[in-house]
């Protein structure tokens, strides 16, 4: 039951991302990207991270899609023709995106169950099941203290630096959205 | 676990948005490809967090926040060079060709 949501959910932000690429409005295309982010805090939420779930709705599918709107409405852009490019353009995004496709596709024959059975195989590691304990250590921890409370307490001890450096990036990003888009500084 | 899926859609997410950057030249729809991106890679990293726990989901967390800067920032830099231009499509902004 759970794999047919997610095949479903999967197939909207495909399919919802690929119209969002071959829109030509910018709005029409901004509310397919809204369509797709949705879906992925559905499916974020199938994975068990129901706080990035919450958070991918609540920041990207609310915050910065109508930062992205308000953009659109406030350039009054007008009706243009395509913003496709060329013929030359199409070519070198075929190759492009072939190419990358190939390289992440190679990465298939390297999934965790693989990286597991050769970590056993090796003489080197100290114990097989240590390499692959945090998933069931996050579990445990989420069945005791609720999803936030599993969260919170690594995000305010080990990962305290890089919080406050995020408090210091949002501020200069207020910082400088509001002196480029300054009219006169 | 679903483990192989989430991890192929995000390759898949992340293809496409690749070929929008590629293919656009309305530099505001660049940007949502951007961060199309960013949503596949914050995928992959909520997947793997069933595997390698939950400091996945912190950096998930991470990228999130400094994909709202950049969107402010961007956002702020289109502006800009729209009151320059009259136009944000990418032809017709040059100034550093040479």
């Amino acid at each position: 039951m759970t794999e047919a949501v997610f095949y479903v959910f999967a197939a909207v932000a495909v399919i919802s991302a690929a119209c969002c690429v071959l829109q030509r409005s910018p709005v029409g295309a901004l509310i397919f990207l809204v369509q797709a982010m949705l879906a992925l805090g559905a499916i974020f939420v199938i994975l068990q991270g129901q706080f990035i779930g919450v958070i991918q709705i609540l920041v990207y599918a609310g915050a910065i899609m109508v930062l992205f709107l308000f953009i659109i409405m406030l350039l009054n852009l007008g009706r243009t023709s395509s913003d496709i490019r060329g013929p030359a353009g199409i070519a070198a995004t075929i190759v492009l995106a072939g190419l990358i496709a190939v390289e992440l596709g190679g990465l298939w024959a390297y999934s965790p169950a693989r990286i597991g059975r050769e970590v056993r195989g090796s003489a080197g590691m100290i114990q097989a099941q240590a390499a692959f304990a945090g998933g069931e250590a996050a579990q445990r921890a989420t069945a005791a203290h609720g999803v936030v409370g599993a969260i919170a307490p690594p995000l305010f001890n080990e990962y305290l630096v890089p919080f406050e450096i995020t408090s210091i990036l949002l501020l200069a990003a207020i910082v400088g959205a509001v002196v480029l888009a300054k009219r006169k500084v | 676990m679903l483990l192989g899926p989430a991890l192929g859609l995000s390759a898949i997410l992340f293809t496409i948005g690749v070929a929008g950057v590629l293919l656009r030249r309305n530099a505001i729809v660049l940007f949502m490809c951007v961060e199309l991106m960013l949503n596949a890679v914050n995928l992959a990293f909520v997947a793997l967090a069933q595997v390698y726990g939950v400091g996945a989901y912190l950096i998930a967390f991470f990228v999130m926040t400094v994909a709202a800067a950049e969107a402010a920032v961007g956002l702020a830099i289109i502006l800009a060079v729209f009151r320059h231009h009259q136009s944000i499509d990418l032809q017709n902004i040059n100034l550093l060709h040479g």
